[in-house]
């Protein structure tokens, strides 16, 4: 309590002299304030914690890691750039050594300048807040594992700070070619040394950012204005913003917020225009509709550690049995998803497109081969057997779990589905104690390399029975699969084609033994107000609000 | 209705004055000649028959008309409309060509008559089948309902004393929560993790789940009435008389008193068979009261909230048919509370 009431009492102070030091750009099309949308609030703002895409979406305007993400559409959002680093550091020590020059004169929103110091201190504090990630990412860094281990005495020696020199220096338990990737995510956002070592909840911390969190009640919504502090150092990076204020409200559902949006009482709508209105927005306001392809795909995770999945030609019978073309339509239409069988997306390294569950198996799904999926279940000797089918009680999770169980049924399943709160569905789905034989989720790119794909979600590492973080839903762990996907992350620093090319071997071995049955690869639709101007899409952030105009 | 009417109903055997001239008739045959005259009554009686045969005809009607299977998602099946083969869901053609509608409502006696669902099934097949489950459990939650609370009301009504304080304070207790939250908690309860009774297991799955939910959250609402009613017979002379000869209570319960509540009961089996409907039809709503791909009018209501901009009919057919039958089930229940009433002003001859 003691540390919010001084932040605030510094925050108010610096805001003063601040106004005066740096003003906003002003004309043209700053300012006014960008009203956004959402059913409900997403959980904890501490970007420590936070792993959802909402907010995902807000941290970078807030927040600056020591590198990050161009701000841009297209392909260059995938660009990774210095951004509290004064350049992107050449490794060294054979890729185990990264030696960061920290920019000069950055100041949190609070008024305190950026120091290496912050740097180590918001590195500790990821294992202290137990981090979802810290125990697949960052603990690469020296004394990552044992942090993992006993994180409330955790301390991180391979994080050396040089206040002096302005330097910090990372240690590498082994090189590791997505480490920039991992830095420049919102885990990687640096929070002033002081910062309380605990989830902070809705208590806003302090960041480096063109804008900072004024308000936020998960109830009703929040408000987020211009950090006084902060001045431009890189438009790639963080740019100034246009909106002068950006408020985010929480509550409506997704067929009012389409109600709203048209009326022009918000500019973006969080959840997808609900299928029932897709046409009649389509139709009466195209120019405020923007469809943009995404590095992520939908799939059905099967457990190969329980019955009836546990058998590998069940689990196939169910990839050759479902319509893909069908699930697509459930989606949305062709428009916004494209069938698929593997795990890769279009657009990603290493991606050869591959498609064994099909009538006529190639690189491209064309129907179902229902004759086929039949002899497999009776093989598999598992007809007869109960399954429930896990997924969301919204749309289009829950047509897509009907329609799941409908195929199980026609396979000779006792299919029944079990539809759950969005807010629960995904550590559901992870956790072994609640034995889901089958579930429908999904996997959106957190940075856009293959292993985030192939490493995150099928490696043994990642199969944690018990607890709610086995992002390796299905518990599939092949050794020589993990051995594959190992050789590539080692290629891959020194030769990316050669590693793409192991990792296209790893996607079609992992497609083969179908723990998963990928259904299709999601586009995504914004749909904007009429006066929001210069909509820009990054395929690694999504909708960039601070770039908007309402001006 | 309320108590007070209820308990006008006279002892059983009592017989209506006859008019010079006339035999004398009883008291049930008294009831059912009212109610052949009243004519409300007569058509609620047409309208839930004819709903009952209706819903009895779905396989007939899935067989015979649509040739397909209502409880099958048809996502990616045809229809012929017109001698034209068509999608079952339609690809927007405007604008961006963004969203699928399912096909609307045909408005001929055939296949899609009144459309598809967003799971490309017949909306009056699933109608169909749907009003057999929310007939079947309104029906079989009334039988629940009323045999546990004439049970509780006759024995808290005779025995008196603590036994009645028990069974007071325990339908009090469950009289105190609210009807729907109550059935919603045990629902998510017992859909999750299945009913055990003795060796018997009830899975999530199960019609009887909504069944016994339904039945037991109205309990109360029949047995106080019944148990007031136990009370003010308690002491009549022909219960002393009965005592005096040496009846033994069980006797006494089920020769004497119980008799004497069955009208009550029977006006009220209409009227809670209404309003199990009616709750059946809200658990369904909110998906946990029968569980896909099973059908009852409350899912299909449910199935239609989403496509209410484009196809609006999924929801209301399932609305008109709850709508119609709740309606008559009421007017029903009135008129034989009209009945079994000796003081009522409407009289034969």
């Amino acid at each position: 309590m003691r540390w919010n009431r001084s932040l605030l009492g510094t925050a108010a102070a610096s805001l003063l002299l601040a106004a005066q030091a740096q003003a906003a750009p002003t004309g043209g099309h700053y300012g006014g304030t960008l009203k956004l949308v959402a059913a409900a609030a997403e959980g904890t703002a501490d970007p420590g914690v936070n792993y959802t895409l909402k907010y995902w979406q807000l941290f970078p305007m807030i927040y600056d890691g020591l590198v990050t993400f161009e701000k841009a559409g297209g392909k260059a959002a995938f660009n990774i750039i210095p951004d509290l680093a004064t350049s992107l550091p050449t490794p060294t020590d054979g890729g185990k050594t990264y030696v960061f020059h920290l920019r000069k004169g950055i100041k949190f929103s609070n008024g305190k300048e950026v120091m290496p110091s912050d740097v180590a201190y918001t590195f500790t504090r990821l294992f202290k807040v137990l981090n979802p990630n810290a125990g697949t990412w960052y603990n690469v860094i020296v004394g990552g594992d044992a942090c993992v281990k006993t994180p409330k005495t955790c301390v991180l020696p391979g994080v050396v700070a040089d206040d002096k020199a302005g330097t910090v220096t990372f240690h590498l338990v082994h090189p590791d070619s997505e480490f920039l990737d991992q830095l420049a995510v919102p885990f990687g956002s640096i929070v002033p040394a002081g910062t309380p070592e605990k989830d902070m909840g809705t208590t806003p911390i302090p960041g480096t950012g063109a804008y900072m969190i004024k308000s936020y009640d998960p109830n009703k919504g929040m408000v987020m204005v211009r950090n006084p502090h902060f001045k431009q150092w890189d438009a790639k990076a963080q740019p100034w913003g246009y909106p002068n204020e950006i408020t985010y409200t929480f509550g409506p559902t997704a067929t009012a917020q389409t109600t709203a949006v048209e009326n022009g009482q918000y500019d973006w709508m969080f959840e997808l225009i609900p299928s029932d209105r897709l046409n009649e927005v389509a139709t009466k306001y195209p120019h405020q509709i923007h469809v943009s392809p995404l590095l992520a795909y939908w799939y059905l995770e099967m457990n190969v550690n329980m019955k009836p999945f546990s058998n590998l030609d069940a689990r196939l019978a169910v990839n050759y049995a479902i319509d893909r073309g069908a699930m697509v339509k459930l989606y949305g239409g062709p428009v916004l998803a494209t069938p698929s069988c593997q795990v890769l997306p279009p657009g990603m390294p290493g991606y050869q497109p591959y498609c064994p569950f099909t009538k006529n198996p190639g690189t491209k799904w064309s129907a179902p081969d229902m004759a086929k999926a039949k002899a497999l279940m009776a093989k598999s000797g598992m007809i007869g057997q109960k399954v429930t089918v896990i997924t969301q009680n919204v749309e289009p999770y829950s047509g897509l779990g009907d329609y799941v169980q409908s195929v199980l049924n026609q396979l000779g399943f006792k299919a029944s589905v079990k539809k759950i709160s969005p807010d629960i569905e995904f550590t559901y789905l992870q956790n072994t104690k609640n034995k889901v034989q089958i579930g429908v989720t999904d996997w959106y790119q957190d940075y856009p390399a293959p292993s985030d794909f192939l490493n995150v979600l099928y490696s043994c590492a990642n199969f944690h029975p018990g607890s709610d973080t086995s992002i390796n839903m299905p518990g599939f762990c092949d050794k020589s699969i993990d051995a594959m996907m190992q050789k590539a992350m080692t290629v891959s620093l020194t030769n990316l084609a050669a590693a793409d090319k192991i990792w296209a071997a790893v996607d079609r071995k992992v497609t083969d033994l179908a723990s998963t049955a990928t259904m299709f690869n999601p586009k995504h639709v914004d749909f904007t107000s009429k006066r929001l101007g210069n909509f820009v899409f990054s395929g690694q952030i999504q909708f960039l609000p601070d770039l908007a105009w309402v001006k | 209705m309320s108590a007070s009417d209820l308990l006008a109903a006279p002892p059983a055997g009592w017989d209506e004055p006859a008019l010079p001239g006339e035999p004398a008739q009883g008291y049930w045959s008294s009831a059912f000649a009212k109610l052949r005259h009243d004519r409300s009554a007569i058509v609620c009686v047409l309208v839930l028959v004819a709903v009952v045969v209706a819903c009895m005809a779905a396989p007939l009607y899935a067989r015979y008309v649509l040739r397909g299977d209502p409880f099958q998602s048809n996502v990616s099946g045809t229809t012929m409309v017109g001698g034209k083969e068509v999608a079952v869901l339609q690809q927007a053609t405007n604008g961006l060509g963004l969203g699928l509608t399912p096909i609307g409502p045909q408005w001929r006696f055939g296949p899609y008559m009144l459309g598809a669902d967003s799971q490309g099934r017949d909306v009056a097949a699933r109608l169909l089948y749907g009003g057999q489950n929310s007939l079947l459990i309104g029906g079989v939650a009334t039988l629940i309902c009323l045999t546990l609370a004439a049970c509780t009301g006759l024995v808290a009504g005779f025995a008196g004393g603590v036994i009645d304080r028990i069974i007071s304070i325990f339908l009090d207790v469950l009289w105190a929560f609210p009807i729907y939250l109550l059935a919603i908690s045990l629902s998510i309860v017992l859909i999750n993790e299945s009913l055990h009774i003795g060796p018997i297991t009830i899975g999530g799955n199960s019609l009887a789940v909504p069944m016994i939910i339904i039945g037991l959250v109205y309990v109360p609402y029949v047995a106080r009435p019944v148990r007031g009613q136990v009370l003010s017979l308690r002491h009549s002379e022909f219960i002393l008389a009965a005592e005096g000869i040496g009846a033994s209570p069980v006797r006494i319960l089920w020769r004497e008193i119980f008799p004497n509540v069955f009208s009550t009961l029977v006006v009220f089996a209409p009227l809670m068979m209404a309003l199990n409907i009616l709750t059946e039809a809200a658990l369904s709503f909110l998906s946990i009261g029968v569980q896909p791909p099973a059908a009852s009018w409350g899912t299909i209501i449910h199935d239609g909230d989403g496509l209410i901009y484009t196809r609006p009919w999924v929801a209301i057919a399932p609305g008109i048919a709850i709508v119609i039958t709740v309606l008559a089930l009421n007017i029903l229940g009135d008129s034989l509370r009209d009945a079994l009433d000796p003081r009522a002003k409407v009289r034969l001859h």
